[in-house]
């Protein structure tokens, strides 16, 4: 740095930033979390492509540093000399402190604002009671008062999911909807009242996914899934209507437990 | 027979063990009957007569190769056998067998066992790897899987990263900061025996009814306290594995604290020195926890406690906050002492001082510190109290700060440098430089909530743990690996077979993690012995990688076990270093020192003529110089010899 030119600090500062450009503007192309299917994960992918540029940025400089110092201060063969002794700057120093301490603060603030804005509650929603149970799920719909094993949910309506466990710990995601939380046994005992078990999500895209459990659950954890149905608010009524009432005790007994296998795609059979 | 038997040794450890074992299970036997309960109570989480003799066989282990016997001829006022030197040293490798109270020998034992047990932790990774190249059940049933992954990353963690650091600077640091031997060997020679004892329950544990433990390195309560036997094994086998770094850690910090050559203060300590302060201060710090939760775990399972019984008012969550406030400094144990290897490393082989010496010290502290307060940020998704999340993500963002400190002033050491690039410590270190950048940045996104909500417990973590692991932690064990090898064995490597070996890895390491991020972000969560078939592809991809990588460290080990027999003599200081340990002979003397050096200087300053890091027995008193003002460059001026801004 000592003998570094005005002209190389511009020309290395040119190429960073041309790497950030360049390398940003492949990778924000590129759809990495597969479809957008819930207005929770757009927001989810806005904040990841803001992240992906500035850690391009970051990951440029670095790395532009890091290149042109190991090219142009390598030794020759034989050299044993040592190198300019400079033991700090203080500039500098304080520039990488505080850079970096303004891009994560910005980055923290985005987040809790992207946060509020998917936790936010709508006006009208539809509360779902998931049970998961080694190795399966069961979605029961108290407004409907039905029961089932497949999770079917009107395009554009707000789930209210309350979610419970009745033996160890799964969790909750819909790769597609972005949303993601754990099913903890006993939150719905009177013990597990500051367990936060609600999670709100928008399906927007009508289709068929899978819930997938995230949460080693014991060995059919890689099997335990069920299909998520996003249909119209017709077909979902109707399917409602043909479903198993809610039994009048409703003590969990969950779903028939089993090994889910065989329905792994997002298109999953009936 | 008996005079062998009698003698401290393995002879008599294995006699130990036995006796140990059995005494367990005659306690627990007795006990029953006489109690009038079933004697063999073989519900999965019981089996008293197995957990009971897998504590005294070890301790009876210990007791048998001689790890108590000074304390206990002392505690009992008996004569105590003079400390003769005849557990210093190392005369042939039947040595490295015995209890050996010298700090050298002890590095030595801790990375030879360290490294079996990479490979052991290694080839279960290569049998995941079989697993996932394609979708579907093809070698490895499901159940098997999870005990697999779970294994892999228990001797990963427990038994090679954690540990393997603490034999790097055991060797390495006492000769550093002239010192004689660390503050109590004969608790240090104790560290290092529990080692084995934990590897032991780890391995035994596959031949448990029921198989491995299988509840992932995590041991998540419930699946954990309901879980078969294997787990209880887990449970103990983190006990030794504790206990070992605790009283490792102490014995560093009484030794870093007190024993440091006359001259040598604070801002004259390597930063290898400083790593393991800080490394030491969080695992003191930290580790009773992980011991206490596995405690709490083995109570619920074989006790009948209700820690973690939601049904019995136990709180589930609770398990997590636990665990991760140990486990979350616990990736700083596993990080501080490669970077203080890599600031040796770096500045050695650039033949320059450490720039900004001073803010990387402090750097350092500012990670221990805030490493107590980001826990929660593995538990976004846990459903804990809401509140908490945001907060822990600041803290979580902020500590980014001081490690971006540490990368740019290591940047900054290279530039006007005379980089050695065809040494194979340094490409270790500069490839450090670029994976653990990759894992901070995908740490960074791990950290902001929203991202982490959708990316949490899928291959995009896996990702990231291996980035800052393999790509962090095991690339920084390699390069000082490399760097003292000549220090150690008094031979030189062969530097062609290392720049293979590190061209291998970072090949391999590239190929086998970075899809990980992709399919992660995709939609393949982690820990499941199947998958969707759209992720096939990718999954073949990264398995034919990570048997690249597999095979890249048989390079490794040719290279190791040649060198060190066959290579070339080394000479004290083949590395033209400052430090202390590189004054004195390859390997160095027994005793380390014929009279303790005078620390004059930095331990850095290189290029500035005339200045000195210490003064050796021997040497002229007129030979001492004070180091003089070096150059400062930059507008505000810097702390110069200070080391940078303060
Ligand atoms: C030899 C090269 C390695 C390969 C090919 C490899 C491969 C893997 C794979 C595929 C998994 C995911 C298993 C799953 O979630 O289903 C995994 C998990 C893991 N690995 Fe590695 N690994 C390697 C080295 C390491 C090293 C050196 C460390 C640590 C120092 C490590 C620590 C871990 C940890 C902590 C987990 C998480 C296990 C869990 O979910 O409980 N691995 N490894
Ligand atoms: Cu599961
Ligand atoms: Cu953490």
């Amino acid at each position: 740095m000592k003998d570094m030119s005005r002209a190389t600090f511009f020309k290395l500062t040119g190429v960073a930033l041309a790497l950030t450009v360049i390398g940003s503007l492949i990778m924000v192309n590129i759809n990495w979390m597969g479809l957008d299917g819930s207005t929770e994960k757009g927001t989810i992918e806005t904040l990841l492509n803001v992240t992906i540029v500035l850690s391009t940025f970051v990951f440029s400089v670095v790395m532009t540093m890091l290149v042109y110092a190991v090219w142009k201060y390598r030794a020759k063969p034989g050299d044993e000399s040592d190198g300019e002794p400079i033991h700090g700057n203080t500039k500098l120093e304080i520039i990488w402190t505080v850079v970096p301490t303004l891009i994560v603060v910005g980055l923290g603030v985005y987040s809790t604002i992207a946060l509020n804005d998917i936790e936010a509650e709508a006006a009208d929603s539809m509360e779902v009671d998931v049970t998961a149970q080694q190795f399966a799920w069961r979605f029961d719909y108290p407004e409907q008062g039905v029961t089932s094993n497949e999770l079917h949910v009107p395009v554009g309506t707000q789930l209210d999911l309350h979610l419970t466990a009745l033996d160890v710990l799964h969790s909750f995601w819909v790769p597609e909807w972005g949303i993601k939380r754990d099913l903890v046994p006993g939150s719905d005992l009177p013990g597990g009242d500051d367990i936060d078990n609600t999670v709100r999500v928008t399906p927007d895209v009508e289709g068929r996914y899978s819930v997938v459990c995230t949460e080693l659950c014991g060995w059919g954890h890689a099997t335990m899934r069920a299909a998520a149905v996003v249909e119209s608010p017709d077909e979902f009524d109707a399917w409602a209507a043909d479903q198993e009432k809610i039994p009048k005790d409703n003590v969990s007994t969950g779903a028939a437990g089993g090994n889910g296998a065989g329905v792994y795609n997002d298109q999953v059979t009936k | 027979m008996v005079a062998t038997l009698k003698a401290p040794g393995q002879p008599r450890a294995i006699l130990g063990l036995i006796l140990g074992a059995a005494f367990g299970f005659g306690l627990v036997v007795t006990l029953r009957a006489i109690s009038g309960l079933e004697i063999f109570q073989t519900e999965q989480t019981g089996y008293p007569h197995i957990i009971v003799p897998a504590v005294t066989g070890p301790i009876g282990y210990l007791l048998g190769l001689g790890a108590f016997d000074y304390w206990f001829r002392w505690a009992a006022g008996a004569p105590t056998i003079p400390d003769d030197h005849s557990q210093h040293g190392a005369k042939s490798w039947k040595d490295y067998f015995k209890f050996n109270t010298d700090h050298k020998v002890i590095g030595i034992q801790y990375i030879c066992t360290t490294f079996i047990f990479f490979l052991m932790g290694g080839l279960m990774a290569m049998l995941v790897r079989a697993e996932l190249a394609q979708p579907g059940t093809q070698i490895i049933d499901p159940g098997l899987y999870n005990g697999l992954f779970s294994t892999h990353a228990a001797f990963m963690i427990f038994l090679f990263v954690i540990p393997v650091f603490a034999g790097l600077a055991n060797y390495v640091l006492p000769l550093m900061i002239g010192a004689p031997d660390m503050a109590f060997p004969r608790l240090n020679a104790l560290s290092f025996w529990m080692l084995p004892m934990a590897g032991l329950l780890f391995l035994g544990s596959y031949l448990a009814p029921g198989g491995t433990f299988d509840a992932g390195w995590t041991g998540y309560a419930p699946l954990s306290t309901g879980a078969p036997l294997g787990q209880s094994f887990f449970n103990l086998g983190v006990q030794f594995a504790g206990a070992s770094s605790v009283a490792t850690a102490l014995n560093f910090l009484v030794t870093i604290v007190t024993m440091r050559a006359p001259g040598m203060n604070f801002w004259r300590m390597p930063l290898l020195v400083w790593a393991n302060l800080s490394t030491s201060l969080l695992v003191v710090g930290a580790t009773p926890f992980v011991a206490g939760v596995q405690f709490m775990v083995l109570f619920d399972r074989a006790l009948g406690t209700n820690f973690f019984q939601a049904a019995a008012g136990g709180d589930v969550i609770s398990y997590q906050h636990i665990f991760w406030f140990y486990s979350h400094p616990a990736v700083y144990i596993m990080m501080l002492p490669g970077f203080g290897i890599v600031s040796e490393v770096i500045s050695t082989h650039a033949r320059k001082t450490i720039f900004g010496y001073r803010l990387m010290a402090l750097a350092l502290l500012g990670i221990v510190v805030l490493a107590f307060a980001v826990w929660a940020h593995h538990m976004f998704v846990s459903g804990m109290f809401a509140w908490l999340r945001v907060p822990m993500m600041i803290t979580t963002l902020l500590i980014a700060v001081p490690t971006g400190i540490k990368i740019f002033s290591w940047i900054g050491t290279l530039f006007d440098s005379k980089l050695h690039i065809e040494n194979t410590s340094m490409l270790f270190s500069l490839g450090f430089l670029v994976t653990f950048v990759v894992g901070g940045i995908s740490g960074v996104m791990l950290g902001m909530i929203p991202l982490d909500i959708h990316v949490s417990d899928t291959y995009f973590v896996v990702a990231h743990l291996h980035f800052v692991l393999f790509g962090g932690s095991v690339f920084t064990i390699f390069a000082g690996l490399y760097h003292w090898f000549p220090k150690m064995t008094g031979r030189m490597y062969d530097e062609r077979l290392g720049r293979y070996h590190f061209y291998g890895t970072l090949v391999g390491m590239l190929g086998t993690f970075l899809p990980m991020h992709w399919v992660g972000l995709e939609g393949m969560p982690r820990r499941v012995a199947d998958y969707a078939a759209q992720f096939g592809d990718w999954n073949l991809v990264m398995s034919i990688f990570s048997f690249i990588l597999g095979a890249a460290q048989l390079i490794f080990i040719y290279n190791m076990v040649v060198s060190w027999r066959y290579g070339p003599k080394a000479g004290p200081n083949p590395w033209r270093a400052k430090t202390i340990e590189w004054q004195v002979s390859s390997p160095p003397p027994v005793f380390n020192f014929d009279e303790i050096p005078r620390v004059v200087g930095g331990p850095y300053e290189f290029g500035v003529p005339g200045a000195r890091h210490a003064i050796m027995h021997g040497e002229e008193e007129g030979a001492e110089v004070t180091t003089p003002e070096p150059a400062v460059v930059g507008a505000a001026g810097g702390g110069g010899g200070s080391g940078g801004s303060k």
